[in-house]
């Protein structure tokens, strides 16, 4: 079953004179349970992909459905509401609140759904286990490190059960060893919990860990490579000769 | 170039500068209108009494302005600083281009000229607006009949705030240029990457801080109530006004820890909806402005003070005149003064002799007929015995008031009066009359202090003696009464004796109280004028003849009232301005942190509904806790000003505080909204 289906969608900015296609033409699905990588330079047009399928950025045309309804209709406080009961979100640069704990960071997604307590507490003790961040629970933002920032915002995306976590260069900030871990994270909230994760980044490294890799070039699709049953060592190698194809501009992302 | 960049500055972020301006303005309009009241009063149609308070008053209150000025002027500066901790960013900007910041300083320089310029005209133009209100408030204060309305324009006025303001904003100047070449590159680039660091108290310390200072508060408010009479020197009153400060302090310091604690406990609540975002937002805000949240509310509870006794001052000084100035006239002269007084005092031969003439005597020489100008003419002769002082009448309680109350005079000598001439003088002032057998006497009064003081004794049945005869009180307490009119009630005591109780021997002063024979104010006004003009009659140097009016009682009682309520008012919209300016501009400087926190709260998906809520409840509370514990503060502050003030009477406290209440929805309320809309404004998503 398709969670997400993205049919023709465009995005154009800047008026008749001078008009740039961000979003040219592009089409893919993405299944229950599978965790998808996009990949390209800057400029290419993921983050924008992103933006439009996370609702903070409208599309010029075409149409986005998740879950079979169609999120481009949406208005006002339905955008609230769908990105509150659907999406969960991992940034780049963590957007944890900084005068919360990450305890009390986890349970603000869930309490503006109006969780009970009772219920809050239980579902983020179990996430902290699955995620290792127990230790970090009543900790401040500014306390913790990196990858565990990355952890507790995981946490926070995961917890409200999402039909489709998005991350937009979750490794971006991370050093290497912070970003192994986290990886290895999302194989397990993919693999075990059946998380559907659509993640944005350039790092050839990072797509090796998604069951599939979409390439995206001047706001097209480029080309779309599946691990299938190869080692992610080979599906790394696999990316490397796609980039290598794709040309000079994701070289330096290496 | 740099003058367009200026302009093009104040036009787009004339939003941020909308708590700044409409402050600037306020002040500017407020300091045209009360140094415009003596033009406002220059056609008004009142005596020369009036015109003569009026006068004093607009020198004090050009004098009051030098402090206003003063104020506003840290207001400004202030401000401009938050203003320009803002800009930081494009200052930063501006310098890696490679501007001076020479250059930068011109920029601020031209705003702020224009801020000042745009802000004084309009400031200037409502000024001139609500002063045309003002005149006929200050018709009204006066009682005068503004018989035609005309628009006034002061030019003086005009100027001095032209004048004022100027040197105010050439200050903010010097002070942006010094800001300006203080500040490093690296800081101003820097400024909006800075993480909060949440500080957090120790909950138990919190509480435990919060209990003493519960302590001390009440303690303070138990000694300016209840236990008031022991403040009975200046210097004492000290002790709770410095204890009320740092017990304010403290809860300010202990407050967002205890409520964070009490709140987190109920886990139900602490966990819904936003309400941990929310209250954590608070308790940092808290924690970083203690002093100024300190200071606002002392500033506040002075405010509330200041507003609600001056304006009950007036009105219940209006209320009382007619209860305490029953007739027209009342003249006193002291009598049979001897040779050793006039000795001591140096008083001449004529003056000696006259002292021993009744009052209508003195009059007929002074050629003032008195059938022709007076009626219902009561004289009353008041006795004394040295040896009969306040200590004596006081008996056995005295040794206990020596200590509670060591400022009153004790040894002065009572006055003494017979009962037929006071009941004489009650039924013309319609109080009530006495009857007293031959050993009593009783006290009239209606200073309550000395009522107090008095009843004891009087419940003690303490006897009196007079001319080698005891006399004991027909009453346990004072009965309320007076003989001479005044503005106030200020009678400590008068001792009413049977007729036969003195003589002459003892006599020491005579008064004469009467109506002036006529049936109109003018009429009244008219003989008023006969006896102002008494003044320069050649005999008046040779009698110590006294007169008291009830129209010159009036007019000084009604300019004094309205006098220290234009002082009041001043004063105190002015405290209210710069509190309530002061907390808007600090809750507008923190939202550069909160649009990206308003940010991931609407990326997690928190409706637009909830997250003005959040905003509102954050700012509201922030408005709400100095208000609350300054009104706290007023409750026991405004019992303690009407302790000091009892002569003025209280009657009239509900119309004062209400007018107070209003003052503050209005203007506190006025800035609370200002705040609020530009927040939002500010976090809204774009």
């Amino acid at each position: 079953m398709n969670i997400l289906k993205i049919d023709k969608i465009e995005k154009y900015y800047g008026n008749k004179s001078s008009l740039t296609k961000a979003i040219d033409n592009i089409s893919f699905s993405v299944d229950k349970g599978e965790f998808v990588a996009i990949m390209g330079a800057s400029g290419s047009g993921k983050t924008t992909l992103l933006n439009s399928i996370s609702t903070i950025d409208k599309v010029t045309s075409g149409h986005i459905y998740v879950e079979g309804e169609d999120i481009t209709k949406l208005k006002g406080n339905e955008l609230n509401a769908f990105r509150r009961d659907k999406l969960g979100f991992i940034f780049q640069d963590f957007n944890l609140l900084d005068t919360l704990t990450a305890y009390e960071n986890i349970a603000l997604s869930l309490s503006i759904k109006n969780v009970n307590y009772k219920e809050i507490d239980e579902r983020i003790k179990k996430v902290a286990e699955e995620l290792s961040i127990k230790h970090v629970l009543k900790k401040y933002p500014y306390q913790m490190s990196g990858g565990e920032r990355q952890r507790v915002a995981a946490a926070r995306a995961i917890i409200t059960n999402p039909s489709i976590i998005l991350a937009d260069e979750p490794t971006g900030a991370l050093d290497s060893k912070s970003s192994k871990m986290l990886l290895e994270k999302f194989n397990y909230l993919n693999q075990e919990l059946d998380a559907t994760i659509l993640m944005v980044t350039h790092d050839a490294f990072t797509a090796s860990y998604a069951s599939r890799v979409i390439f995206i070039k001047d706001g097209k699709i480029f080309n779309e490579i599946i691990r299938g049953n190869d080692t992610r060592k080979a599906f790394f190698d696999k990316i490397i000769d796609v980039v290598t194809l794709l040309g000079g501009d994701l070289n330096d992302a290496l | 170039m740099l003058f367009k960049l200026s302009l093009k500055n104040i036009r787009k972020s004339f939003k941020d500068y909308a708590i700044y301006f409409f402050t600037l303005i306020l002040g500017v309009a407020i300091f045209y209108v009360f140094n415009a009241i003596e033009s406002q009063t220059v056609l008004l149609n009142v005596t020369a009494t009036t015109r003569d308070i009026i006068t004093l008053m607009t020198n004090m209150l050009s004098g009051v302005s030098v402090f206003v000025s003063l104020i506003l002027g840290f207001l400004i500066i202030y401000a401009s600083r938050f203003l320009i901790k803002r800009r930081n960013k494009e200052f930063g900007i501006y310098l890696t281009l490679g501007m001076s910041k020479r250059k930068i300083s011109t920029i601020l320089f031209i705003e702020t000229l224009f801020i000042g310029i745009i802000s004084l005209f309009v400031g200037l133009f409502i000024g001139a607006i609500l002063s045309q209100v003002m005149s006929l408030l200050v018709a009204n204060m006066f009682e005068a009949d503004m018989t035609k309305f005309t628009f006034i324009f002061s030019k003086s006025a005009c100027i001095k705030t032209l004048l004022y303001f100027s040197i105010m904003y050439l200050i903010v100047m010097i002070f942006n240029v010094i800001n300006i070449s203080r500040c490093k590159l690296i800081d101003l680039i820097n400024h909006s990457k800075k993480t909060e660091k949440v500080k957090l108290k120790n909950p138990i310390l919190c509480i435990m801080i919060f209990i003493i200072a519960i302590i001390m508060l009440v303690y303070a408010y138990y000694k300016v109530t209840i236990d008031v009479e022991s403040l009975s020197t200046p210097d004492k009153i000290f002790i709770p006004i410095i204890l009320g400060c740092i017990s304010t302090l403290l809860i300010f310091w202990s407050l967002s820890g205890l409520i964070l604690k009490i709140v987190k406990s109920i886990k139900g609540l602490y966990y819904r909806g936003l309400n941990s975002f929310i209250l954590k937002q608070i308790s940092s805000k808290i924690n970083t402005t203690v002093v100024s949240m300190t200071i606002i509310c002392l500033m506040l509870f002075v405010t509330i003070c200041v507003l609600s006794s001056s304006l009950s001052i007036k009105n219940s000084m209006s209320a009382n005149l007619e209860e305490l100035a029953p007739v027209d006239i009342a003249l006193t002269k002291t009598r049979n003064i001897t040779a050793e007084k006039a000795q001591e005092y140096g008083y001449n031969t004529a003056y000696i002799e006259d002292s021993f003439l009744p009052i209508a005597d003195s009059l007929s020489k002074l050629d003032f007929d008195v059938s022709k100008y007076l009626k219902d003419m009561v004289t009353v002769h008041y006795y004394v015995d040295e040896a009969l002082t306040v200590e004596k009448t006081l008996g056995s309680y005295y040794e206990e008031t020596k200590k509670t109350l060591p400022f009153l005079t004790y040894n002065m000598p009572e006055e003494i009066v017979t009962v037929s001439e006071y009941n004489e003088v009650a039924k013309l002032y319609g109080n009530e009359t006495f009857t007293l057998d031959e050993d009593e006497y009783i006290i009239i009064a209606d200073y309550d202090s000395m009522i107090e003081v008095r009843n004891e004794a009087l419940k003690r049945n303490t006897p009196i003696t007079l001319l080698g005869k005891t006399y004991y009180p027909k009453y346990s307490e004072c009965q309320n009464g007076l003989i001479a009119i005044s503005s106030n009630h200020i009678n400590a005591g008068i001792i009413i004796v049977p007729d036969s109780a003195v003589d002459d021997s003892l006599l020491e002063r005579e008064s004469l109280i009467a109506n002036y024979k006529a049936s109109d104010d003018t009429g009244r006004k008219n003989i008023e004028e006969v006896v102002i003009n008494l003044a320069n009659h050649p005999y008046i140097s040779s009698t110590n003849l006294e007169a008291s009016t009830k129209l010159s009682i009036y007019e000084s009682s009604v300019g004094l009232g309205a006098m220290v309520t234009f002082i009041g008012l001043y004063l105190g919209i002015i405290f209210l301005i710069s509190s309530a300016a002061i907390l808007a501009l600090k809750e507008l400087s923190e939202s550069t942190d909160n649009i990206d926190r308003y940010k991931m709260l609407r990326k997690l998906g928190v409706e637009e509904r909830m997250l003005n809520k959040a905003l509102f409840m954050q700012i509201f509370i922030f408005f709400i806790f100095p208000l609350i514990l300054a009104i706290i503060h007023s409750i026991f502050g405004i019992e303690f000003c009407k302790f000091i003030l009892e002569t003025f009477g209280d009657e009239e406290m509900t119309k004062s505080i209400t007018m107070t209440a209003i003052f503050l929805v209005v203007i506190y309320g006025g800035y609370f909204l200002i705040t609020y809309y530009s927040s939002k404004n500010i976090i809204r998503n774009r």
